[in-house]
């Protein structure tokens, strides 16, 4: 049996033939992670001793009972270590589950660990880690992607049937087109974000990370719902995801945005993209080309709102009530000691970046204007879905880069983002799903397809990702 | 266009210490980034307003009850990294002089 490409509904059906037991699985999972993970780093804490759920014999179904499944270090699980990948918090356990913890133990899922990230999931190739980097499986020398990049790695290299990530401007789909594995960013509203450490709150989002399609939309159908506990959680019915999956997408209509195809899309990438769309075309679907006229101010945008966001949500890391914390003679010295030592540079960077721009003075001509271009650009996205049901392009304009190539250069890094950031401002769901592969240096490198769907139309969009999938 | 004093103030407002070679990188790093964004003002943003809500939700309200006050185990598990405590509460330094 090999276990590295078990997916959720082979679990399932080895559980129920009794191939294997939960805690069978479980063991031969950590096995691997034992002798794996020191080549790549995807793990940051794994769960020896029983940090699993108690399995229950009637869960077994519709459900993920003994799935075993890793978590990106920066959602809490009870009295289990989160770090956040930063120093400040290198020690810190959790008081509560988050939401979506608790609904993952009430389908009775199996955690193995939590997964390395960029620092408060702060990057785009997990180089930002107070931990190390992770590697990307298909190349070691290559980044997995970021901010979910161990959770992206666990996944591609068969160390957990599935994880979750969360993405803020691309962090679920960047590190799956570089894994080659699928990656979901929800809609904004559709899963709650209680116990997810806040980066910028008006962007996150927790999404699946999985080896298939049919696997994301059985996790979407975990951590789906409202909840009392985040009031941005929207109030909308949870259908079943998987209830589409293997219908025919003869007749719809798929838009191409033009922006996406221009500077800085890597040739051979755009190759791989043009084979998709001819693919999606063979399936009957219909292409209709479409503009996204604020497409180019998109990333600018982002990197004013989501550090200003930052920026508070940050605050509350102060050497007070937990953390990291350095003991001086007043307590201004203890912030600025506890906080300069405890944050990596990129944390530092989008912290002052997001102070100055909501500083007096420099909030209306930055943060405000920000926040109008946002509106247009939302505006943009409901035009275009007058006319069509899905939009599709590249998840990233290149194949994984190497380590250490973007590290010194910020602006060059965020860049990597240029093709997600604008779905996280227009809080519409999008997935990444692979598409293709790009050979560099001897490696096959995938490539991923990105798919936009309208606000809470995860249904389509899963949809026309399993037709793509299963051709 | 931002000056090293700008960024020492900036520190100061985000509470956190910097050494002079983290303030000469954040210089050279916050300029570049803030160049990058300066390509906002092309976009005439005229009669729009600024988007205050992603996908439509209103203020959620509660009923104005009292919370639950925590003791014993509870509240101990909640305060118990807080790095000096005395009897329940977090010990901090003087705030008020």
């Amino acid at each position: 049996m090999d276990i590295k490409t078990l997916t959720i509904r082979d679990v399932e059906e080895g559980l129920n033939k009794k191939e294997f037991s939960v805690d069978e699985l479980r063991q031969e999972n950590l096995k691997l992670i034992k002798k794996e993970n020191k080549d790549l780093n995807a793990y940051l804490t794994v769960f020896e001793d029983d940090g699993a759920v108690h399995y229950s014999p009637s869960v077994i179904g519709h459900s993920l009972g003994g799935v075993p499944c890793a978590i990106k270090d920066i959602m809490l699980i009870d009295n289990t270590k989160c770090t956040a990948g930063s120093k400040i918090l290198e020690n810190y356990i959790s008081t509560y589950d988050a939401t979506v913890i608790k609904k993952l133990k009430d389908a009775g899922v199996i955690f193995l660990g939590k997964t390395n990230l960029d620092e408060f999931a702060m990057g785009s190739s997990t180089e930002n880690s107070a931990f190390g980097p992770t590697k990307n499986p298909h190349d070691l020398s290559r980044v997995p992607g970021g901010s979910s990049g161990g959770s992206a790695a666990a996944v591609a290299a068969g160390l957990c049937i599935f994880a979750l990530g969360s993405d803020t401007g691309g962090s679920i789909r960047q590190p799956a087109s570089f894994c080659g594995v699928v990656g979901l960013k929800p809609t904004y509203g559709r899963v709650s974000r209680y116990g997810l450490m806040a980066m910028a709150s008006s962007l996150d989002q927790i999404g699946p990370i999985t080896k298939n399609v049919y696997d994301a939309a059985l996790v979407m159908n975990i951590i789906s719902g409202k909840d009392s506990f985040d009031s941005t959680a929207v109030d909308v019915e949870v259908p079943d995801f998987t209830k589409n999956l293997g219908q025919t997408i003869k007749g719809l209509k798929f838009g191409v945005p033009k922006e996406y195809f221009e500077k800085g899309l890597d040739s051979e990438v755009n190759t791989e993209i043009t084979k998709a769309i001819a693919k999606l075309e063979s399936l009957g679907a219909e292409h209709i080309d479409i503009s996204l006229p604020h497409s180019e101010y998109a990333l600018a945008t982002y990197y004013i709102i989501m550090p200003s966001e930052i920026s508070a949500n940050l605050a509350r890391y102060d050497g007070i009530r937990y953390g990291h914390s350095k003991d001086a003679k007043n307590l201004l010295d203890v912030y600025l000691a506890s906080r300069g030592e405890g944050f990596g540079e990129e944390a530092r960077r989008r912290i002052m970046l997001g102070t100055y721009v909501l500083s007096a003075g420099y909030y209306d001509a930055y943060y405000l204007k920000a926040q109008r271009i946002r509106a247009l650009i939302k505006r943009d996205f409901e035009e275009v879905f007058k006319k069509v049901d899905v939009i599709i392009g590249p998840t990233a304009p290149t194949v994984a880069f190497k380590l250490g190539e973007k590290v010194n250069d910020p602006l060059s890094m965020y860049l990597s983002d240029i093709y997600t950031v604008s779905i996280n401002l227009a809080g519409l769901p999008a997935i990444s799903i692979p598409c293709g592969i790009v050979e560099k240096d001897g490696k096959k490198l995938p490539v991923g397809l990105q798919i936009i769907g309208k606000y809470f139309d995860e249904e389509t969009i899963l949809k026309v990702a399993y037709a793509f999938e299963n051709k | 266009m931002v000056s090293k004093k700008d960024v020492e103030y900036i520190a100061s407002l985000a509470r956190i210490k910097l050494d002079k070679k983290e303030k000469d990188k954040l210089l050279k790093d916050l300029s570049s980034i803030l160049d990058y964004v300066e390509k906002l003002k092309e976009v005439d943003t005229t009669n729009i307003e600024p988007m205050a809500r992603v996908t439509g939700t209103l203020n959620k309200l509660r009923e104005d009850k009292k919370p639950k006050i925590l003791s014993g185990d509870e509240l101990e598990k909640l305060i118990s990294q807080a790095p000096k405590r005395k009897d329940g509460y977090i010990k901090v330094r003087a705030v008020l002089k």
